[in-house]
């Protein structure tokens, strides 16, 4: 293991290949506020090298900001940034070792493919030999080689984006941040790039932060999972266990696709009644709760339709619309307590208007307390 | 307040503009205070005088105070008559002009050719221009039996101001609310189109409202350049006949060059730089309120 | 209107095409039905939106006629067409509430005031608006500002169909799933003709009750959701619809037995020799079941990713790489292991194209 400690203003090492440096991009209750709106609120972050960071809200949540932050073109108001133990609060994005990938594909539109990857290594004055093996790495990693003299403007969507992929990736940089880069782009071309996304990155060893919307495309990288709401970080883990584990109604929610399912219940003198007044047993998950408002959450694959099945949750509901898509079938039902979403898999179809048995795997369910944090997980419980 | 990151090599590359500001704006600027409060008996010898020019100015009994209260009324009528004339015509022009084609280059290089002649070359174009003996529109309204003469007349001569000034620069007001128009995506004309609104409409829900942020800076820049406006009437008018078309510049410059009354003339300087400034003030925080309202770009 | 004729339509954008590469949309002849939703799928650049602006009117095709009943409208001018349409992002008129926005084409065409308003009521009921309609459409979300563009196009009485250009764009994923349930509640309580363009085999297949898939300006195939997943025609339909898409294998086939590398497949029906085509296997990974080591096919196991609702393994069937699904009680699975083909699954497409076998 190197002892080398390589200072991250210092771009030129990079030059001699040197590896093995340690990296730790830590976040200590870091804020922001632009005009009197907070857009960042007391975020405390830890992130190591060579790791896939998956950063999952909806639209306005913060995303943006804080990879602004991570990379230095904005200053918190309070808190520290610290790379490798070293604040970097105040220090510019310049001196910093970032790559930065949008949404919009941000290319030189004046110059060829070839150019626009050579860019960071042209202002580093890297020498041209080392240029031109770089970008052929980089453009045959991102599958460009025969486009390297084309200008962007020529190329499709999906290929302007891997031309500012590989600029990001020829820089070495430390901190790669990837701000929604594939969500501008068609469906098919989505799912190809995101699977080549790690691999591309794998062997750079830096830090990769990708923010989305999508928690599908959250499970499919993997890595580590931060989950954002209204400029918190709600949780923070390995993405599976985020998953499924949530701590806070927030995180299931922002994580759940289709939306969470959800049930309010009151627990009062050793009774657990619905909002229809319908009563509970007070059993199992139920059973060791203090008495108060509940909030019952579950995924769309925990419930089931049909009759007939032991155990868990049944309730009467009517089918209001279908979906389906070969793989998988969307019901949406109404059981008196706002609309569910049934995911099953293979092909469903149920006419809408029919009367359906709606059983929820209590297996499955997070109990929610009136403040947003879980009081109750039977999937936890069976598997500590 | 947090400052953004420190680069100090960048004050190097500022130092000679600052040094070129200080010299041409700020040393000059201080002499104007120092002037504005200060008297002399002549023989470049001074003494304090404290705020009475100010106060003689700002009062209408005086000869001075009479004088900067008429320039100053003089002053907002032409402003308030150039934008109620500008602003509309600038918009009806910029609706006509082309949007797309080979028509759009020639269009805008007409529309931009009054902006660039230089300013005293616009007065003296108008001077001929209005002359009833040689001038082609003095002497065609003359002929209309139209009694014209901007040498004799008020009536005449802020008619020709008035005129100048919207042929010089309403090609600006066109200009920026074309960029505005241009950047209106066409999905909007396709529904108004699909909804069947009528083309008044169309200009009434969808053109206006997305030209807001442009008029406003429209507005701000011909109000201000308007205020303060010297050249082009003063070689067409030279501020007559009488004092009909002296307009504070104008009587500034009498009171500076002509009577070489310093002390007068830097306190009505200072009073003018003021009131522009509070203008411009008013005018930047009423579009960053609109911007806030419209909520920040994500 | 009962339905819409395409008669030989194409368009290339430089006036009368040359080549075949110069059309932007190629020579198609279809007919969409009264009271059906389509989904017009493909990837960007298919020509998806060419064909929906011919039938709105934005764009003349270079050739061909466009037919509502028996009226050539080809020329006709879009005010002139009884259509409405939903645009990529919201355009709503900034400065009136959303009664005001949602009255506006019917205050274009004179109705009278009562009437107007009982069917801005209406038209917000279905769609949920009623507890904004007082409000400054500006202020609102991205999805209720879809929803006033989409009920704006269902005020009109007349409009017998409507046009969706890709209108889920902007819009949230958690909040896409209530806007797209509530397209289809529209659909069914208006029955009107609906088209929608769009690039997501998800929105295209959970909202259609026919699918148009597009590919280079030509339609590869128009079939029910379920006949695209369960026997796409074209490879790129199989690659396209699906996610992930249908897994391709190259394959030399004789009889009824195929053979993959140095696999050998049983096939459901006979093939005669296919000499100088391409012949691959088409298999979806929703029919490829993981099993132990020794059951079915053998592969080796490169990846699981697990999505929650199920997991998906990435695994190499000799020298190709496949995709498919591991069983809800199977443990994770690693190295050697072996895959199970649905019956019935399996399809053999020739130069791309599916072919059926003979029976066996």
């Amino acid at each position: 293991m190197h002892a080398l400690r390589v200072r991250s203003s210092n771009d030129r090492l990079h030059e001699f290949g040197l590896e093995g440096w340690s990296l730790d991009l830590t976040l200590e209750q870091v804020s922001f506020a632009v005009g009197g709106e907070s857009l960042i609120s007391d975020v405390s972050l830890s992130l190591a090298r060579g790791t896939m960071n998956v950063l999952l809200g909806p639209t306005l949540s913060g995303k943006t900001s804080l990879m602004r932050l991570m990379a230095g073109l904005e200053r918190p108001s309070s808190g520290r940034i610290l790379i490798d133990g070293k604040d970097v609060t105040g220090i510019a994005v310049r001196q910093r070792s970032v790559a930065m990938v949008y949404q919009q594909f941000v290319n030189y539109p004046t110059l060829s493919v070839y150019e626009n990857i050579a860019s960071p290594l042209r202002v580093a004055r890297v020498n041209a030999a080392e240029v031109d093996k770089r970008v052929q790495e980089a453009a045959k990693l991102l599958g460009l080689i025969p486009m390297l003299q084309r200008t962007p403007l020529q190329l499709s969507g999906g290929q302007q984006q891997r031309v500012a992929i590989a600029r990001a990736l020829v820089k070495r940089a430390e901190l790669v941040l990837l701000d929604e880069p594939l969500a501008n782009l068609d469906y098919k071309l989505r799912e190809e790039l995101r699977e080549e996304l790690p691999r591309i990155f794998a062997a750079s060893g830096a830090i990769l932060i990708y923010a989305t919307t999508e928690p599908t495309e959250a499970l499919l990288l993997g890595g580590n999972t931060a989950t954002l709401w209204e400029g918190r970080v709600t949780q923070v883990g390995p993405t599976a266990q985020v998953y499924r584990q949530p701590h806070q109604i927030a995180a299931a929610r922002v994580f759940s696709d289709p939306p969470l399912n959800e049930l309010a219940v009151e627990k009062r003198d050793g009774l657990v009644t619905l909002a229809d007044s319908r009563q509970l047993p007070v059993s199992g998950f139920l059973g060791g709760l203090a008495d108060g408002s509940y909030r019952l959450g579950f995924r769309a694959e925990h419930i089931a339709l049909g009759a007939g099945r032991e155990g868990g949750l049944t309730f009467q509901g009517v089918v209001k619309v279908t979906e389906l898509t070969g793989s998988e079938s969307f019901i949406h039902v109404d059981a008196g307590h706002g609309t569910w979403v049934c995911l099953a898999r293979g092909v469903h179809e149920i006419v809408p208007g029919a009367a359906v048995e709606v059983h929820i795997d209590t297996r499955q369910i997070f109990v929610f307390d009136a403040a947003g944090q879980i009081a109750a997980a039977p999937s936890l419980a069976a598997s500590a | 307040m947090n400052d953004k990151p420190v680069n100090n090599r960048a004050w190097f590359f500022v130092l000679p503009v600052l040094i070129i500001v200080l010299f041409s704006a700020l040393l000059p600027l201080m002499t104007v205070v120092n002037y504005s409060v200060q008297d002399t008996i002549g023989q470049n010898s001074f003494f304090w005088n404290g705020a009475a020019w100010f106060r003689e100015l700002l009062d209408p009994t005086t000869d001075l105070g009479d004088r900067f209260a008429g320039a100053l009324q003089r002053n907002l009528v032409f402003s308030f008559i150039i934008l109620i004339i500008e602003v509309p015509l600038g918009i009806a022009i910029s609706l006509c002009m082309p949007r797309s084609g080979w028509k759009v280059g020639p269009t805008l290089v007409i529309m931009a050719l009054p902006l660039l002649i230089p300013w005293n070359v616009v007065g003296t174009i108008w001077q001929i221009f209005g002359r009833i003996d040689i001038g082609l529109l003095g002497y065609f309204i003359n002929s209309l039996g139209i009694d014209y003469n901007y040498t004799g007349d008020a009536a005449s001569a802020w008619f020709t101001v008035v005129a100048m000034d919207v042929w010089h620069w309403t090609s600006l007001v066109a200009l920026l609310c074309f960029a505005g128009l241009k950047a209106i995506p066409d999905a909007y004309y396709q529904a108004a189109r699909i909804d069947g609104a009528s083309r008044l409409s169309v200009f009434r829900n969808i053109e206006l409202p997305k030209l807001r942020r442009v008029l406003v800076i429209a507005i701000l820049l011909r109000f201000m350049d308007s205020f303060m406006i010297y050249t082009e009437p003063f070689v067409v008018t030279g501020g007559g006949p009488g004092n009909s078309t002296t307009f504070i510049s104008v009587d500034l410059v009498k009171i500076a060059l002509g009577e070489f009354d310093l002390g007068r003339a830097a306190a009505l300087s200072l009073v003018y730089n003021i009131i522009i400034l509070a203008v411009c003030w008013l005018f930047f925080t009423v579009t960053t309120h609109l911007d806030q309202r419209e909520g920040r770009p994500s | 209107m009962s339905r819409i004729t395409l008669d030989g339509i194409a368009h290339a954008y430089r006036g009368t095409a040359g080549k075949q590469d110069d059309y932007a949309l190629k020579p198609l002849h279809h007919v969409w039905e009264q009271g059906m939703a389509y989904a017009l799928l493909g990837p960007s650049g298919c020509g998806k939106t060419t064909l929906l602006n011919i039938i709105s009117g934005l764009v003349t095709p270079s050739e061909g006629r466009l037919l509502f009943d028996e009226k050539d409208v080809t020329r006709l001018p879009t005010e002139k067409r009884n259509i409405a349409q939903v645009f990529q992002f919201p355009v709503i008129y900034d400065t009136m509430t959303v009664a005001e926005n949602l009255a506006f084409p019917l205050k274009n065409r004179g109705l009278p005031r009562a009437q107007i308003e009982a069917r801005v009521k209406e038209i917000a009921g279905i769609l949920d608006l009623t507890p904004d309609l007082n409000r400054r459409a500006r202020g609102l979300t991205a999805d209720a500002k879809q929803k006033i563009s989409l009920g704006r196009g269902l005020v009109r009485a007349d409009v017998s169909a409507v046009l969706f250009d890709e209108p889920l764009t902007v819009i949230d994923p958690g909040l896409k799933w209530e806007l797209r349930s509530k397209l289809k509640a529209v659909h069914r309580a208006l029955d009107m003709l609906m088209i929608y363009v769009t690039h997501d085999q998800v929105e295209a297949l959970t909202f259609a009750d026919r699918v148009v898939v597009m590919k280079d300006g030509s339609v590869l195939q128009v079939g029910t959701p379920l006949d695209l997943f369960e026997r796409p025609e074209h490879t790129f339909v199989g690659y396209f619809i699906g996610s992930p898409g249908m897994n391709l294998l190259p394959a030399t086939i004789t009889g009824n037995r195929a053979r993959v590398g140095t696999l050998e497949i049983q096939l459901d029906g006979t093939y005669p020799n296919f000499i100088d085509r391409t012949a691959q296997l088409g298999i979806r990974p929703d029919h490829a079941i993981l099993a132990a080591p020794g059951q079915g096919l053998p592969v080796q196991v490169q990846r699981v990713d697990d999505l929650g609702r199920v997991r998906l393994a990435r695994v190499m069937l000799g020298n190709h790489p496949m995709v498919a699904t591991v069983p809800q009680d199977m443990s994770v699975p690693v190295g050697a292991a072996g895959v199970l083909f649905e019956p019935g699954r399996l399809h053999v497409y020739i130069d791309e194209r599916r072919v059926e076998g003979a029976a066996a």
